[in-house]
């Protein structure tokens, strides 16, 4: 588990997302990894922020594990949730 | 490592946490009578449940084994099993396995006692008064960690807990295991999407594919049913609260199993069969959930909470722990173990794990939780058989 600062949290150093530990305004900055992200949506509490950009089909990570795939391409600083994001596990092993 | 509690040694070589005279319905009928035996004896709970007759298939095992396994919880020192006399899951049998763990256990049935239910509640309180007085001889020793046995739970769970609670709930649950204890998690739909991070997990192929079996399955079950899983998880709560996908939330969930090697799964209320890291399968209502980990054998719960929980069981202390500062707050009487610094920033979850760790040890040596001190003695069993009655509905 890596250290968090004020107002998020990454749970694994694999991981390509953030979760907001509070409500973070659109346009804001957040410094993590030494460099700083601009947050392009409006990001509430327990919701999930890009790290990177990630490409349409390119898997999510939280907790070092997938959570699921990219339905769009996500820019840095995105919103994530189920408007750029599904479940790999329902998708395609269980193949509902 | 040389940690110790304060525990009860039992006459099978078990350690409770508690001594507790568990006074037990053997069918609905008599829980009116179990409940005046129960509030008269000291140190007692009653045990009653809306079952025990005209049951078959695995919810008559369900119940008998429940029934029989919260008797011999080792928090229990000795029990009165009361049945009414004409129901299929007799006092009697009931008794007869509690008694295999060599405490000292009495029964009887409602309709053998002349005078009815007032008689019978005066039986009861003789009964039980005599296993009360032995059980006040009873002294706490030290042990060690090894005799402890686990129960992991969420309820009531929002996003926060997979992040803060959860985390530092398999913190303490992977101690427990390195000290040579043994913990159980339970509520396998809450597994689901994280099935091959469990596989790799388990200790060796035939529990890997037990695994496997038990989730796909549950999903073969639903397409059956023509219920379609992505519609139904991760909630309408949960996706509002910032989970997308039910892979997100089961890993959530599983935090609170830690790292540890999967020895085996058990069924419902089943006892494991040795120590470490089990799963027992049952489906996630957690009540039924804690009813089946008391039955097991837990000694203690830790039960995550996000929204807010207050519920307990009768011979197992439940301690809540919550990373949601506003519900810490609102209902902070129901709440053992604040962990909302978590996500206020101000502290990690390894430094929260060890205010959990002092809490726990805390309880172990006979310091009640929220949930004991409030008086919560939940009961609920789960039931597995597929009903014949399906197709009767009204048109």
């Amino acid at each position: 588990m890596l250290k968090q600062s004020k107002n998020y949290i990454i749970m694994n150093q694999d991981d390509n997302c953030a979760t907001a530990l509070e409500d973070i305004s659109k346009d804001s900055q957040i410094q993590i990894r030494e460099s700083s992200i601009i947050i392009n949506h409006n990001i509430p509490l327990g919701h999930k922020i890009a790290l990177e950009d990630i490409r349409k089909g390119d898997l999510v990570k939280k907790y070092g594990h997938t959570i699921g795939f990219a339905t769009e391409d996500i820019n840095r600083g995105d919103w994530i949730h189920i408007h750029n994001l599904t479940s790999q596990y329902l998708k395609e092993v269980v193949k509902i | 490592m040389n940690e110790e509690f304060m525990g009860y040694q039992r006459p099978n070589g078990e350690v409770g946490i508690r001594n507790k005279i568990a006074i037990i319905s053997s069918v609905v009928c008599v829980n009116h009578v179990v409940q005046q035996i129960a509030s008269k004896i000291k140190d007692a709970v009653p045990i009653t449940h809306p079952l025990g007759c005209g049951q078959f298939g695995p919810d008559y095992s369900n119940t008998l084994n429940t029934l029989i396994g919260l008797g011999k919880n080792p928090n229990v020192f000795g029990a009165v099993v009361v049945g009414l006399g004409c129901e299929n899951i007799s006092s009697g049998l009931i008794a007869k396995n509690i008694k295999k763990s060599k405490k000292p256990v009495e029964y009887f049935d409602l309709q053998e006692v002349k005078g009815g239910s007032p008689a019978a509640i005066g039986k009861g309180i003789i009964l039980g008064n005599r296993i009360s007085e032995e059980a006040r001889q009873m002294k706490r020793e030290p042990f060690d960690f090894s005799h402890i046995v686990l129960g992991l739970e969420c309820g009531g769970s929002d996003s926060i807990s997979g992040i803060s609670a959860n985390p530092a709930l398999g913190i303490i649950s992977d101690r427990i295991v390195k000290f040579g204890g043994t913990s159980i998690l339970a509520e396998f739909t809450e597994w689901i999407g994280t099935e091959h991070l469990l596989i790799k997990r388990a200790i060796d192929k035939s529990v890997a594919e037990q695994i496997h079996k038990l989730l796909s399955g549950f999903l073969e079950n639903l397409k059956d049913l023509g219920i379609n899983f992505l519609g139904v998880q991760p909630t309408p709560g949960n996706i509002q609260g910032g989970l997308t996908t039910i892979e997100e939330k089961s890993l959530g969930s599983i935090a609170k199993a830690g790292k540890s090697p999967i020895q085996g799964l058990i069924q419902y209320s089943e006892e494991p069969k040795g120590k470490g890291l089990w799963l027992m399968i049952e489906p996630s209502l957690d009540v039924e959930s804690m009813t089946g980990l008391a039955a097991a054998g837990a000694n203690i719960i830790a039960m995550t909470t996000g929204r807010g929980s207050p519920c307990g069981n009768p011979v197992v202390p439940v301690i809540k722990l919550c990373g949601n500062p506003k519900t810490c707050e609102w209902m902070a009487e129901n709440i053992d173990v604040d962990v909302s610094s978590i996500i206020k920033g101000e502290n990690s979850v390894e430094e929260l794990a060890e205010v959990l760790w002092l809490r726990m040890k805390k309880a172990l040596n006979g310091e009640k939780t929220q949930a004991e001190k409030l008086g919560f003695n939940d009961i609920a069993i789960w039931r597995n058989t597929a009903s014949p009655f399906q197709y009767m509905h009204c048109k």
